[in-house]
């Protein structure tokens, strides 16, 4: 509390009028400092309270290896499916022009802000067994309900949106003369894409991928509605910390713990790579 | 953004800050001011019964408001432990119960309230055939139940081990019927859903979870009572309750013969016999 109080007082010297505290200005420095109390004491708390009680020395007895490699396998193929799938549409959203574009540019980021649990019940009626094509894919042997596919989809559903928004200002921020120049030297089509476009936005894309890699891997709601919860099967590690919360408070704690690092370094490896990016602008 | 020092003119900015932080304080003062409500920390399985008990209580103590937290009795006994603010606790389990009196959050003695069994769900269509609780052994079924630490699952799993033991069953039809478990849901509720849903087979549920407004949907098959469970509910006011008096209130309306009769009518146990009805 008194870092940030002398920060925002170096702050305040560069200020033209230094010596003038006005009462305004304290209420919002004020409300500020508590804001960001807010946003950082709960994980703070809960950093220290992991280390404190040692979790991690009874961590096996709960499944929490299991659900680690769970997580970790799950979240990746969920990002490669979202490269994949997200990099063309990504591109068609920067490059062409279609009717509705506006509306559908509106809908692709709805899952970021849908209720999780109402994704997870709209997975359901999608492709649950009663759902819109359950029977049709059961037709062909796929039941999806319950399996760790179902996981990566519900995964994919809620964090893909993350990674198609920071891949299609990319692929927007690369200077057409650059495309042109390249053109006139007589690259096209897939060479143009792969040699000029895909590296001049790799930034935004792999900014964009940590972003929804981190959400995928925090991803709750929506999977243990539309995938349930079994270990080794599906239970992700925020369902596992769910799952223990009330036997092994320790476990969850650390397990916790676990998750806040790993979003934390995915945060961080976004904003350098955004920043670095920023003086081509 | 530089903040010109002109006092004539009012800054928008931090009048409003000011204004909200007003309110928030206002919020908080006449939230203190309302000593009427009552909150019963309640499991899962009490939902409906508990809901018609309201009504009928609030009828009779107009000056009470009771407001629910519905959840697997492992989390209420949790979130009792970490210092909820709960008036009573209604747990579906007396080891959560114990749990939470173990911590220092009961006060007095718990009093059992109602009696619950399983009873094994599958949907209206029953896509899997099952008729039996062998049938849950069948490769390929989808079998839903309730997950580790909460009460229902520790019912569950004494069911089968009462079935693996006897010989007409044997050690490999629990072993089956392990493998066919697809989920280990948060609460019984969940189970249902999921049954309800059509997405599993079948669930073991609580008897009391098969409603009047689910009966369309679900096929309820009993479940022979030698090897059935009997769940107990203890009911007891909470250590950090402001107000044990209405919190009795409520305990001893759940035990007069009107809240019992509410039980009986969802499908639980009443501990008191009423008109002649067995209360077992």
């Amino acid at each position: 509390m008194i870092h940030i109080f002398t920060r925002a007082r170096r702050q305040s010297l560069h200020d033209p009028q230094p010596l003038r505290v006005s009462f305004g200005q304290v209420i919002v420095g004020l409300a500020g400092v508590i804001g960001l109390l807010f946003l950082l004491l709960p994980v703070a708390v809960l950093a220290i309270e992991g280390v404190r009680a040692q979790g991690w020395l009874n961590a096996p007895a709960s499944g929490v290896p299991q659900a680690i490699t769970l997580s970790v396998a799950t979240t990746f193929v969920t990002s490669a499916l979202t490269i994949l799938f997200g990099t063309p549409l990504a591109y068609l959203l920067a490059r062409w022009r279609f009717p509705f574009k506006r509306l559908i540019n509106l809908l692709i980021e709805l899952p970021i802000v849908l209720p999780p649990a109402v994704a997870g019940l709209a997975l359901l009626e999608t492709f649950g067994r009663r759902g819109a094509f359950g029977p049709a894919l059961e037709t062909v042997g796929v039941n999806l309900p319950f399996t760790t596919a179902a996981v990566v989809l519900a995964q994919t559903f809620v964090s893909a949106p993350f990674f198609i928004r920071s891949a299609q200002v990319g692929f927007q921020n690369v200077a057409r003369h650059i495309e042109d120049a390249a053109r006139v030297d007589g690259a096209a089509g897939w060479v143009l894409f792969r040699h000029i476009t895909l590296p001049l936005a790799s930034r935004a894309l792999v900014a964009g991928l940590v972003l929804s890699w981190a959400r995928a891997l925090g991803e709750f709601g929506a999977t243990i509605l539309f995938a349930g919860s079994l270990q080794g099967r599906t239970q992700t590690m925020p369902l596992l910390i769910y799952n223990v919360l009330e036997r092994d408070l320790d476990a969850a704690i650390w397990t916790g713990l676990l998750l806040i690092i790993m979003a934390v370094i995915a945060l961080a490896v976004a904003s350098w790579l955004r920043q670095t990016d920023e003086p081509a602008e | 953004m530089r903040a010109e020092h002109h006092p004539a003119h009012p800054r928008p900015l931090p009048a409003l800050a000011a204004a909200l932080l007003l309110i928030l304080l206002a919020g908080s003062v006449t939230q203190a001011a309302q000593p009427q409500a009552l909150i019963v920390f309640a499991a899962a399985s009490l939902t409906d019964a508990f809901l018609a008990i309201e009504t009928r209580f609030e009828a009779a103590h107009p000056d009470t408001d009771v407001i629910y937290n519905f959840a697997g009795s492992s989390t209420l006994a949790a979130q009792i432990l970490q210092g909820a603010p709960a008036d009573v606790f209604a747990s579906a389990n007396p080891h959560q119960m114990d749990a939470a009196r173990a911590g220092g959050q009961i006060a007095g003695e718990p009093q059992i309230f109602a009696y619950n069994r399983l009873a094994l769900i599958t949907p209206a269509d029953n896509p899997a055939g099952i008729e039996s609780l062998r049938d849950l052994a069948t490769p390929g079924v989808r079998l839903v139940i309730a997950g580790l630490g909460v009460p229902a699952r520790a019912y569950t799993d004494a069911m089968f081990s009462r079935l693996a033991s006897a010989p007409t069953y044997g050690r490999d039809y629990w072993a089956a019927v392990r493998a066919n478990v697809v989920s280990e849901e948060e609460n019984v509720r969940q189970v249902l859903l999921k049954v309800l849903l059509g997405e599993a087979d079948a669930g073991i549920v609580y008897r009391s979870d098969v409603t009047p407004g689910n009966t369309d949907r679900l096929r309820a098959l009993p479940i022979p009572r030698l090897i059935n469970a009997r769940a107990q509910y203890p009911i007891a006011i909470t250590a950090g309750s402001a107000q044990p008096e209405r919190a009795a209130q409520f305990i001893d309306y759940v035990l007069s013969e009107p809240g019992q009769t509410i039980l009986a009518a969802w499908s639980l146990i009443p501990v008191r016999s009423l008109d002649g009805a067995a209360g077992s």
